[in-house]
């Protein structure tokens, strides 16, 4: 009946919501001279925290303890040996992209191993696992950073009608995504798992294998988005992936997703990604050092979940 | 058969097996290391760890988990570095609201039902930030008397030892045998049922995040007296390494199931498998995975052992 009060109750809407302000305080400040430049490199980084973002949000789907610490070193891994494997030659795009998404996988496979053998809680494992996999990195890297092919390169920095090429590719997952949560019977599994697990694994469906698939899922998205920020920064770093960590934590929060698992969405994910950068841009256009930009940062994350959370109180 | 070993002390015979072992490895690789000065050196940065272990372990016994440990304690090693040298008063008065803010913090997480992982996520940056507002560059100094606390040599028993020792009789003491460690587990393992016992979960969460804060606090302070100087970044990995030190020490995320003794020997774990592999002659690549592989190996063996334990339950 009335479209406006039936979108204030959408989980996503807040994260947008504070986007735009931030997205407008800033242009007022600049009197509107930076606005297209703005927005593109808030689109194009942010683009990289909603690939990583995504996985992470369907492991935290799957239920309390559910996290996955591993997404920084795997990205780390992916985008190095890729990088390395190309030789700054253009014909091998396609098949650096295979490699990267491979290693997703076998890193996925890894994660899940640990949790279901070992039975060990996922936190512990994908952090021991990100310690394996982050030497890896160290190990093939050698402190060299190799250029990406020329092609690649571009493709990444580029915009095609104005919207940068790596906002596309993260449009076109979360698509995938979104359809994959709200369409398929794998959706709904996992969302039952992070309801309830036992209730989940009486009704017949296969939690094992459903988990597992998560996990190889966030694996595979760290690393395609390892491929692409190595792509779009000129070379892999060992540290890049470092600070996605926390990022890919914390726009599936603000963006609206339960911590407590069993209730996700996609579009909230974009408007947190955003406003995480659009934050950090507003604090350097005002001229803030360093320490203020950290301290405003925790402050809003923290205003963020104290409006929009507490709304459930089953959710812990 | 029998039961001999209660639940409990099963949960602290692995951890405790667990760094015997790597203990006698250490020994049987580098002989010079079962001597003072050698075991001195191998625990020294174990006392600022097992501060932060036990300060997470608090946070895990009522079902919380802090993200900003890492940035808390280094936040605190820069004031200590700072303020508490020149100018103490001011500095134990900033550390009294970093206390208070930590109490603050655990009342908000329970009044407004808010997930601890992003509060403390959010936190981290406030401490990161205020850490770099401190001490923008590497530097301070160390007071005196930490200074003078951290290299003290007591007779026949290393510091390191015998801090580790007095942490965890302490902890153990406050945790398992005082009536409000009792409270505190019973807010992890039941909330409900403490509250219609009448006590206030409001305030023992508070107490809770203060009581961490102030360990979190030690362990930078003792960290400060180690190294010298502080630096923004200087304790970042201790919110993995206090998270992984919990869970080697038999504790677990739900359920306020924790145990403070575990948590010591869990940390002292971590830091004896950092020298364990400089003694193999590790490349330094490796130094970090091997890391990772000793906590999976740690961990598959508490598995293995609990399987025993039930085997050995059924008739």
């Amino acid at each position: 009946m009335k479209p406006l009060v039936l979108l204030s109750r959408k989980p996503w809407i807040w994260s947008f919501v504070a986007a735009f302000i931030v997205w407008s305080a800033t242009i007022l400040f600049t009197g509107g001279a930076s606005t297209i430049g703005l927005s593109q490199a808030a689109l194009t980084f942010a683009a990289f925290s909603i690939l990583v973002g995504i996985g992470q949000m369907f492991v935290i789907t799957l239920g309390p303890g559910n996290i996955d610490l591993c997404v920084p070193a795997t990205m780390t891994l992916a985008g190095t040996i890729a990088l390395k494997f190309m030789q700054v030659d253009d014909s091998l795009i396609l098949p650096g992209l295979f490699i990267a998404i491979a290693i997703g996988v076998a890193v996925g496979i890894g994660n899940y191993a640990l949790i279901r053998l070992l039975q060990i809680p996922p936190i512990i494992a994908t952090l021991s696992m990100s310690f394996i996999v982050q030497s890896t990195a160290i190990w093939t890297n050698r402190g060299l950073r190799i250029k990406p092919p020329e092609t690649l390169a571009s493709f990444t920095t580029e915009t095609t009608a104005g919207i940068p090429n790596v906002a596309l590719v993260a449009l076109t997952l979360s698509v995938c995504a979104f359809a994959l949560l709200h369409l398929t019977v794998y959706g709904r599994w996992i969302s039952a798992i992070g309801q309830n697990i036992r209730a989940a694994r009486m009704a017949g469906i296969p939690v094992d294998g459903a988990r597992f698939v998560t996990y190889v899922l966030c694996s595979v998205l760290a690393a395609i988005c390892g491929y692409l920020l190595a792509s779009f920064s000129g070379g892999a770093a060992l540290n890049m992936g470092s600070e996605y960590l926390l990022m890919s934590i914390a726009v599936v929060v603000i963006g609206g997703t339960a911590v407590a698992g069993g209730n996700s969405n996609v579009p909230g994910i974009w408007g947190a990604s955003l406003f995480m950068f659009l934050v950090v841009s507003m604090l350097n256009t005002y001229g803030a050092g360093a320490g203020i930009r950290l301290i405003m940062t925790g402050l809003i994350i923290i205003a963020v979940i104290v409006v929009a959370g507490g709304r459930n109180p089953h959710q812990r | 058969m029998k039961k001999i070993l209660s639940s409990d002390t099963v949960r602290l015979l692995i951890p405790a097996l667990s760094l015997t072992i790597l203990l006698i490895s250490v020994f049987y690789l580098q002989p010079r290391a079962m001597s003072y000065v050698g075991l001195n050196l191998l625990f020294n940065l174990a006392v600022p760890i097992a501060l932060a272990t036990i300060a997470q372990m608090l946070i895990m016994t009522v079902n919380d988990l802090d993200l900003s440990m890492g940035t808390f304690v280094s936040f605190v090693a820069c004031i200590t570095a700072t303020f508490l040298q020149a100018t103490p008063l001011i500095g134990v008065l900033m550390l009294a609201a970093a206390i208070a803010t930590y109490a603050v913090l655990g009342v908000l997480i329970h009044v407004r039902n808010l997930p601890s992982i992003v509060v403390t996520l959010g936190m981290s940056f406030v401490w990161g930030g205020l850490a770099v507002l401190i001490l923008p560059a590497p530097g301070g100094e160390a007071p005196g008397w930490v200074r003078a606390v951290m290299v003290s040599r007591p007779p026949f028993v290393p510091m390191a030892i015998l801090a580790c020792a007095i942490i965890a009789v302490v902890s153990h003491l406050l945790i398992m045998r005082s009536s409000f460690g009792v409270i505190l587990r019973g807010v992890g393992g039941n909330a409900r049922s403490v509250e219609r016992a009448g006590w206030s979960i409001l305030k023992a969460r508070a107490a809770t995040y203060a009581l961490a804060a102030f360990f979190a606090i030690l362990s930078g302070i003792s960290l400060v007296g180690l190294t010298t100087s502080a630096d923004a970044n200087i304790a970042l990995r201790y919110t993995l390494l206090s998270i992984a030190g919990v869970v080697l020490g038999g504790g677990e995320f739900t359920g306020g199931r924790v145990s403070p003794i575990g948590a010591v020997i869990g940390a002292l774990t971590l830091t004896l498998a950092g020298s364990f592999l400089s003694f193999l002659r590790i490349s330094p690549d490796w130094q970090i995975g091997a890391q990772g592989a000793i906590l999976i190996v740690v961990l598959a063996l508490r598995l293995l052992l609990n399987r025993l334990e039930n085997r050995g339950k059924r008739p």
